[in-house]
């Protein structure tokens, strides 16, 4: 009876890491909501009104920019886009119908996960800069009307592009079976990892491997 | 801020009618700057009817006192000493404050609901209790009027003294001016009265006087007779042709609608995928080599 094996994807503080970011970027983002459309100015009551959404939104934002910018080093190394990710893209429309068979092996992250957290990099700097410029009652004062005016256009779209990045993120989570449970565990199980990243799954059974004819490289993540 | 309002014509931040059972003649404020001696007597007037007390500031080297619109100073007369002609000085005094426009940017950009009122009459009115204190009445108003509270937070301005003309009397600096300089009435009647100042000012020679009423605001509450109304900059910088800054008509407008509909559908579409494509889940147990 073969049992089944699991492999470790996410250590401890890389899942604590992802959930702080994953609790402060929906408070940022809820709070912000509250005042990108009347019809969602209530979401402002869920932090005590209008005017403590306002205050609290940008110090959400910062722990939300500090957590991301940090976690974005922490995967940068995973984040190079490959020959074989470029050759993934053109298969997308298949995999979106669920038949991955066609498509080349990918590592720890598929294309699609790369395009999303440099596209969200690059949101959060966005939102960064023109959050400040528009930051009240701290900074805005510092800056031109002109300038404000162009920051808040920016923020607004950028926040739109950064809550629509969300929505991709969470539901891919939800529809790949065993992504959410993987970062509330950190375990994958081996048949996952192989079907979803074959070449990661390929490098940890190699370190596996590597590590029982050396035990002194460790690697004891495979059990 | 007012007392409860039935004629209410736009509320911030608010997607259903306001409250507009009764309907009330549109007013207007008239400055007649070509009458203006600068005394101030206004700004007093402001203080005084709004309980409202600046810092006593540095003298910046100029007449303007306080040096700028502040939370505490709605009113300032901007002093300008100009050569229109060469060799020909002019001390142009403009009383700055609140031009209460009939499209007005501030209302438009502002995200709390009833924080900011337009009343039929015209009044723009800023309710604060409902303010965050977030700035964007200042990033939509073309003539950078708001100012927030250091205090409180809240954004504050000219309120055209809504509690007097509520009770069927004038803003506190019309009644006080000296001069005759601020009128108040009907937009009508001071639309006409205005046509009078500047067949006048033509006929002493200020062949460029006119009304200042930009119709790219839709016209404002608070208009100017100018004795150059073909270069409103001389006077402390008042723009010429002033519209809502095509920036914040976007933010507001038609991103806000495209992004909304565009949330909207994001979430739809990943619940209809999730339903119709099932989950993306391995078939198969590990294949082992």
């Amino acid at each position: 009876m073969n049992r089944e094996r699991v492999i470790r994807r996410y250590s401890a503080g890389e899942r604590c890491h992802h959930w702080l970011l994953a609790s402060s970027f929906i408070l940022t983002g809820l709070s912000g909501l509250a005042f990108f459309h009347p019809g969602l100015y209530w979401l402002s009551n869920l932090f005590g009104g209008g005017t403590w959404a306002r205050m609290l939104h940008p110090y959400f934002a910062m722990v939300t920019v500090l957590a991301f910018l940090t976690w974005f080093i922490r995967i940068r190394k995973d984040m190079h886009i490959t020959a074989d990710d470029r050759k993934w893209a053109t298969h997308i429309p298949e995999i979106m119908r669920n038949r991955m068979d066609n498509a080349p092996a990918t590592g720890k992250y598929n294309f699609g996960q790369k395009m999303l957290a440099r596209t969200q990099l690059l949101l959060i700097l966005l939102l960064l800069i023109t959050g400040v410029i528009i930051w009240q009652p701290l900074f805005a004062d510092a800056f031109s009307v002109d300038l404000r005016r162009v920051a808040v256009l920016v923020h607004a779209l950028s926040a739109f592009a950064a809550v629509l990045s969300l929505i991709v993120h969470v539901y891919a989570a939800i529809w790949t079976s065993g992504a959410i449970s993987g970062m509330l565990s950190g375990r994958v199980t081996s048949a996952w990892a192989q079907y979803h990243n074959r070449l990661w799954y390929e490098e940890k059974m190699q370190q596996a491997r590597d590590a029982a004819v050396r035990p002194d490289l460790g690697g004891n993540t495979v059990g | 801020m007012a007392l409860q309002s039935l004629d209410i014509s736009a509320r911030s931040a608010t997607t259903t009618p306001a409250p507009k059972a009764r309907k009330t003649p549109e007013l207007a404020k008239l400055i007649d700057i070509s009458k203006c001696i600068g005394c101030k007597a206004c700004q007093v007037a402001c203080m005084e009817w709004n309980d409202l007390r600046d810092t006593v500031n540095r003298n910046v080297g100029v007449y303007d006192n306080p040096a700028d619109l502040s939370a505490q100073s709605w009113t300032v007369m901007r002093f300008a000493e100009v050569e229109p002609a060469p060799g020909k000085l002019e001390w142009l005094i403009r009383k700055d404050g609140c031009m209460h426009c009939s499209d007005p940017g501030c209302l438009k950009s502002c995200p709390a609901p009833g924080a900011i009122i337009r009343y039929s009459n015209g009044i723009v009115d800023f309710h604060q209790e409902h303010c965050t204190g977030c700035g964007y009445c200042i990033i939509g108003c073309p003539f950078n009027i708001p100012r927030i509270s250091e205090q409180d937070g809240k954004a504050y301005k000219c309120t055209l003294c809504s509690d007097r003309i509520a009770v069927g009397t004038e803003p506190a600096c019309a009644k006080v001016c000296p001069t005759g300089a601020i009128v108040f009435g009907t937009k009508e009647d001071m639309r006409l009265h205005a046509a009078g100042r500047v067949q006048d000012l033509q006929a002493r020679g200020y062949s460029q006087a006119g009304v200042y009423d930009p119709p790219g605001l839709g016209g404002t509450h608070v208009m100017y007779v100018l004795h150059h109304a073909d270069r409103p900059g001389l006077y402390s910088g008042l723009p010429k042709d002033p519209v809502l800054s095509p920036l914040v008509s976007l933010w507001k407008g038609v991103a806000k609608t495209v992004m909304n509909v565009g949330l909207a559908t994001a979430v739809l579409a990943a619940f209809f995928h999730y339903v119709s494509q099932g989950p993306n889940k391995e078939h198969n147990e590990e294949e082992v080599a």
